[in-house]
């Protein structure tokens, strides 16, 4: 018995578990510290990130339907990966996301920081401004797709987008029935847009705080005008970290799009003009076919694509250099 | 520090930009997409608390004839809808999805923080590298990991791969670095080690932290679809978000009480973000910079 406390002892010491007032740590006890700190969220991570990635890969090999292990004769090397690559709709699929991204992305960085600078110019209640921006964030994809798609863009007279059109004297439009209705762009774009643009808002709003005043002080004694000069030459590139931030997140979120898909189109999403990859993948692996095998190796195929575009963006846009922050 | 406030101000520069017109024009624009940025909130509501034959009228009312508070119990009556039981999943998920995250992510973003070890980059190096691959795209394969370990369809599914969110890791690490180190050090001479000053010092002095990441975290959770439509695949485990999914895309919809369910569902983070809004901006405001 003695024995094992004199081994334990500096492990204990380091931990903390003793009050005595001198530390005896050994690199031993500050191993041991760190592992029980850190061990159990990285056995986790391991678990339930890199066990079921490689498990996945592994997958993407074989012919893997209804099966999360296949047997060894189901092995067809790379033809996972030459079928969704020449599949036609996971390819539709690309494009539509970068349809989705070309609107959504531009949009949402115009409007919040936009939103930012009104909210920041304003001098009374501004921080009711603030939180009416920014409570849409509370709405879940699913309750913002029910008001969308029940309410506002209902395809019916009832519609609040129709009752208003009819104020104007313009016919009814179909927002979202039909074969390729031709505003469902409009319909995705609104209800991304009022989510999420109070969020980013409340990002540029921060930077702007940042902004020493004193710069401004200093650029109206040059005889810089107030407004489009002083924004053009201090403000925006102050806000150029924030600005490359927000732009991933945008995209990123964008090439992630799955929710709003779900709810506002027929079918579950699984439409030819409006299908997101994600909505895909999830159609051909969970679906009625269950291709574990197929969905596995589209997986990997769009986290690759989503890591070079991310690298390639975070290079254009010189993400992470200090300057400007 | 020299305050910039002390500074005497330049003639004739006024803070804020512009004039007074474009200030009045900026007010009454606020003013006005306020009332857009609201329309959906009202919509919910006046949807809730009407008939269907208020809503579907053939002229727009602005307000139900008659308000409908019975909506309410019949929503929670009706047996094809699991209401009641999907808010309670809702809850159950979100509050241990909170507290899990928030104990696993502190602990392990102190350790890499602050104890000194060989292997740490190592280990913050794997962490990090899985920030690279977006967690929607891995629904597949942790969905996978899930089945086989039989938890389809049960809550465990719905929380416990949730938990170990490699951003709050982060987040918690860049944190804690810039903890003041003094305050630790004192508790080591006191004589605690590192779990003792992490629990008695370091957690007690962060909590405007905690507060933002939890509220964060429990906003995210609550609202979250993809996961919880993978793993609920019986009516017993959809959390309400899946509820309200098939409640919508439903055969036959009865709009008032679809449009009741949507209340209930978002009243609960309507509270958050009136009483706790100033730790969610925080939390925004920290999760984004770091981008």
């Amino acid at each position: 018995m003695a024995v094992t406390d004199k081994t334990a002892e500096p492990a204990s010491a380091a931990a903390g578990t003793s009050r005595r007032p001198r530390r005896r740590r050994t690199f031993g006890g500050r191993n041991l510290a760190f592992w029980y700190f850190v061990g159990p969220f990285l056995l986790g991570l391991i678990i339930f990130t890199y066990i079921p990635v490689g498990w996945s890969a592994y997958l993407s090999f074989f012919d893997a339907r209804n099966t999360v292990t296949p047997a060894s004769e189901d092995f067809v090397g790379l033809d996972n990966f030459v079928t969704m690559l020449t599949d036609e709709n996971f390819r539709r699929s690309l494009v539509t996301f970068s349809i989705f991204a070309a609107i959504i992305v531009p949009i949402t960085f115009a409007s919040s920081l936009g939103l930012a600078l009104a909210v920041n110019k304003v001098r009374i209640m501004r921080a009711f401004f603030r939180s009416v921006f920014f409570l849409p964030f509370a709405c879940s994809y699913v309750v913002a797709s029910l008001v969308w798609k029940m309410s506002i863009f209902a395809g019916v007279r009832y519609g609040m987008a129709n009752t208003v059109l009819d104020w104007f004297g313009i016919e009814s439009i179909p927002w979202l029935f039909g074969n390729d209705p031709p505003w469902f762009w409009l319909v995705i774009a609104t209800l991304r847009l009022w989510i999420q643009c109070g969020f980013y808002m409340i990002l540029f709003i921060a930077a702007l705080q940042q902004i020493p005043e004193h710069l401004y002080e200093a650029a109206y004694v040059d005889g810089a005008r107030p407004g489009w000069q002083t924004f053009w030459h201090i403000t925006l590139p102050h806000l150029r970290a924030s600005s490359v931030a927000v732009l991933m997140l945008v995209l990123i979120a964008a090439y992630q799009a799955f929710d709003e898909f779900w709810n506002l189109l027929p079918n579950s999403g699984n439409v030819p003009y409006a299908r997101t990859p994600l909505i895909y993948l999830f159609h051909t692996s969970l679906g009625t076919s269950q291709d574990l095998g197929r969905g596995s190796a589209g997986a990997l195929i769009l986290a690759l694509l989503i890591a070079i575009v991310t690298l390639f963006q975070g290079k254009l846009l010189g993400f992470g250099k200090p300057e400007g922050r | 520090m020299v305050s910039t406030k002390d500074r005497p101000k330049p003639v004739g520069y006024r803070p804020g930009v512009g004039s007074r017109a474009s200030r009045i024009v900026n007010f009454v624009g606020l003013c006005l997409l306020s009332v857009v940025f609201l329309i959906p909130f009202y919509l919910i509501v006046r949807n809730a608390l009407s008939t269907t034959q208020d809503i579907t009228a053939p002229g727009w009312m602005w307000f139900p004839t008659d308000i409908q508070w019975g909506n309410f119990t019949e929503l929670f009556n009706d047996e094809k809808v699991p209401m009641a039981r999907s808010l309670l999943n809702s809850t159950v998920v979100s509050v241990l999805t909170t507290v899990g995250t928030l104990f696993l992510c502190t602990t392990a973003g102190y350790g890499l923080a602050r104890i000194p070890y060989r292997h740490a980059d190592k280990v913050f190096y794997a962490i990090l590298a899985t920030l690279m691959v977006p967690s929607a795209i891995t629904f597949l394969p942790s969905f996978v990991m899930v089945s086989s370990l039989g938890w389809v369809s049960d809550l465990r599914g719905l929380i416990i791969p949730t938990l170990f969110n490699g951003f709050v890791a982060f987040l918690c690490r860049q944190y804690f670095l810039s903890f003041p180190k003094e305050l630790e050090e004192a508790a080591r001479v006191d004589g605690l080690g590192y779990w003792g000053s992490f629990w008695r010092i370091v957690i007690p002095n962060s909590k405007g932290f905690l507060a933002a990441i939890a509220v964060i975290t429990f906003v995210t959770s609550w609202n979250s679809f993809l996961w919880p439509l993978v793993i609920g695949r019986s009516s017993d485990s959809w959390t309400v978000q899946v509820a309200l999914s098939t409640f919508l895309t439903a055969q036959t919809v009865n709009l008032p009480q679809l449009f009741m369910a949507a209340a209930v569902a978002i009243l609960p983070l309507v509270f958050v973000f009136l009483f706790l809004q100033r730790f969610l901006v925080q939390g925004v405001a920290q999760t984004g910079l770091k981008g």
